[in-house]
């Protein structure tokens, strides 16, 4: 004999959970059509180039649409695996961030030390405790106890030329790459009532909203940007290239509420959230790679750059939109 | 001699070029052909040589051979795969520096190029560091004359200038583990003795075509 009530209550649950699996096999769907969509313009564009400008600009487009697909497919097959998927990719881009950002720094020979601390011990840390769902920790372990560490270690080495050029270098890097970044898979962790066994979408969602949101700004930057941001930053930032972008990324992720947990409403001002931070990064990471004179972190995602050059709005948006959520949908 | 590659060789090579993160810029002339090749390079680290071997294309990687110094690969793991996979020339370093006369000390280095020019063989390259020993990466030292007396007595290699660079800051002198950055690797243009050029002219051009290999130094 079992409880009437336990058994209703189970299938709730089950229920819940396929509707959740329902809802990530749409957005996966939606995703895969906007990849398709992408490749047939693409091929279209292709064949109607007139000049040499327009086919090197459309070649890289479609560069980039084939490392979409790659991106897309790795990304989801993480996700599908589960929460230890998504912290080993999570933690293997902080890992090549962190190279291609450090690689642009001039370090010396006394940080060495530092930098195998910050490589092996304290970005795996950072992504171990978010395993174990130790939110305490992991929320100051690099703001404070690596804040800490970093400067020490250095100062070890007996090396005070550029001393605390060095050690800020060192830090920032670790906040950007490691400890902002680690946030975006953070989100599998949080506990939000009614929202059981779906965090896998939250986590999507905030992929998507953000990338998408650099992508437009492209579309709409190459379609009708005229007015520069900041040329001196950033020459391919236009003012009609980020209102556009921000304002249909927007209205994309309040589109897809249902796959969240905010109204309708909430999920558009999340999305802002998202886009305007997502800008924000990527600002500041051009104004680092100008500084550094190149153009980009690496090259080792074709048509786009370094992983870094991907994934500098996420970095930004992603420990915003993990407190909001946190502080408004969680206990 | 080609015809040997050991299965440990790919592995290698493979995670070589994983933890230097190399990326590879090649001169406008290099190609995969049979060319004898000498190629010499700047030295700042233990991972110079395996960088450079790892970021050939395999078939020019199995006939190129670096040089290298007999007492630090001679004993247990690293004599292993200094003779089976790298298949490296082991030369006695500072021999001629140890030699009692200066008699002594010719005979020393013209057997070391001797020795060389033997390893070059018919078909295979050879890596080198005419620096001689690993610096700090802030500038390039002076070449020894090995490379000078090597191109004259095997002239019909090519010589070939290659700037490596960040290895320092992977794998600086005297640390042991790797912090795993990325690394540039440039060929240069091959380059020739001329006829009447003298050691010292030569050296000093070699040494400035290595330099010039530095990004900034020309337009990218």
């Amino acid at each position: 004999m079992s409880d009437p009530l336990e058994s209703t209550e189970h299938a709730f649950l089950e229920l819940e959970g396929s509707s959740g699996n329902a809802q990530l096999m749409c957005l996966f769907g939606g995703v895969l059509g906007i990849l398709v969509l992408a490749s047939v313009i693409g091929v279209v564009l292709k064949r109607n180039a007139k000049n040499d400008a327009a086919r090197a600009t459309i070649e890289n487009l479609n560069a980039r649409t084939r490392a979409w697909w790659k991106m897309c497919a790795i990304f989801a097959l993480t996700l599908l695996i589960g929460r230890v998927g998504s912290l080993v990719l999570f933690g293997l881009l902080s890992l090549l961030a962190l190279r291609e950002y450090i690689t642009l720094v001039p370090t010396r020979r006394g940080d060495h030390r530092t930098l195998l601390w910050s490589f092996f011990i304290i970005t795996p840390l950072q992504y171990y405790l978010i395993g174990i769902a130790w939110y305490g920790f992991f929320a100051i372990m690099i703001p404070v106890f690596a804040f800490v560490f970093v400067p020490t270690r250095i100062a070890m080495s007996g090396d005070t030329e550029h001393f605390l050029e060095r050690a800020a270098k060192i830090q920032f890097g670790l906040m950007i790459c490691a400890f902002c970044l680690s946030h975006a898979p953070a989100l599998l962790i949080l506990e939000i009532p009614g929202f059981a066994g779906r965090n896998a979408q939250l986590l999507l969602y905030l992929v998507l909203v953000d990338q998408m949101s650099d992508v437009l700004q492209y579309v709409w930057g190459k379609l009708a940007g005229k007015h520069k941001i900041a040329p001196s930053v950033s020459p391919n930032k236009t003012w009609e290239g980020f209102l556009g972008g921000v304002a249909t990324a927007t209205l994309l992720g309040a589109a897809l509420w249902w796959a969240t947990p905010f109204a309708p409403l909430q999920a558009a001002g999340m999305s802002l959230v998202i886009t305007l931070l997502g800008f924000a990064g990527g600002l500041v990471m051009s104004a680092i790679k100008r500084d550094a004179g190149v153009k980009d972190f690496g090259a080792v995602i074709e048509g786009h750059g370094g992983i870094l050059d991907r994934i500098d709005s996420l970095c930004f948006a992603a420990p915003i939109f993990f407190h909001l959520v946190r502080y408004f949908f969680t206990p | 001699m080609s015809g040997r590659v050991h299965p440990l060789a790919g592995i290698i090579a493979a995670f070589a070029r994983a933890v230097s993160g190399v990326q590879v810029r090649w001169s406008d002339g290099f190609s995969e052909t049979a060319q004898q090749r000498i190629y010499f390079a700047n030295h700042t680290s233990h991972l110079d040589f395996v960088v450079l071997w790892s970021a050939l294309p395999a078939d020019v990687r199995a006939r190129t051979r670096p040089v290298a110094a007999k007492d630090y690969w001679e004993s247990g793991v690293k004599a292993y795969l200094a003779q089976n996979v790298f298949r490296a020339v082991l030369v006695q370093r500072g021999a001629a520096a140890q030699a009692e006369s200066e008699e002594e000390a010719r005979a020393a280095g013209r057997a070391t190029i001797e020795q060389l020019a033997e390893a070059l063989g018919e078909t295979d390259s050879l890596i080198l560091f005419p620096e001689g020993t690993r610096g700090t990466g802030e500038s390039v030292a002076p070449f020894r004359s090995g490379l000078f007396h090597l191109a004259k007595r095997r002239p019909d290699a090519e010589l070939v200038p290659v700037y490596l660079e960040n290895l320092n800051r992977i794998l600086p002198k005297g640390e042991f583990l790797p912090v795993p950055l990325i690394s540039v690797l440039t060929f240069g243009a091959p380059m020739l003795v001329e006829e009447s050029e003298s050691k010292e002219a030569f050296l000093e051009r070699a040494r400035a075509a290595v330099c010039g290999l530095r990004r900034g130094e020309n337009a990218q």
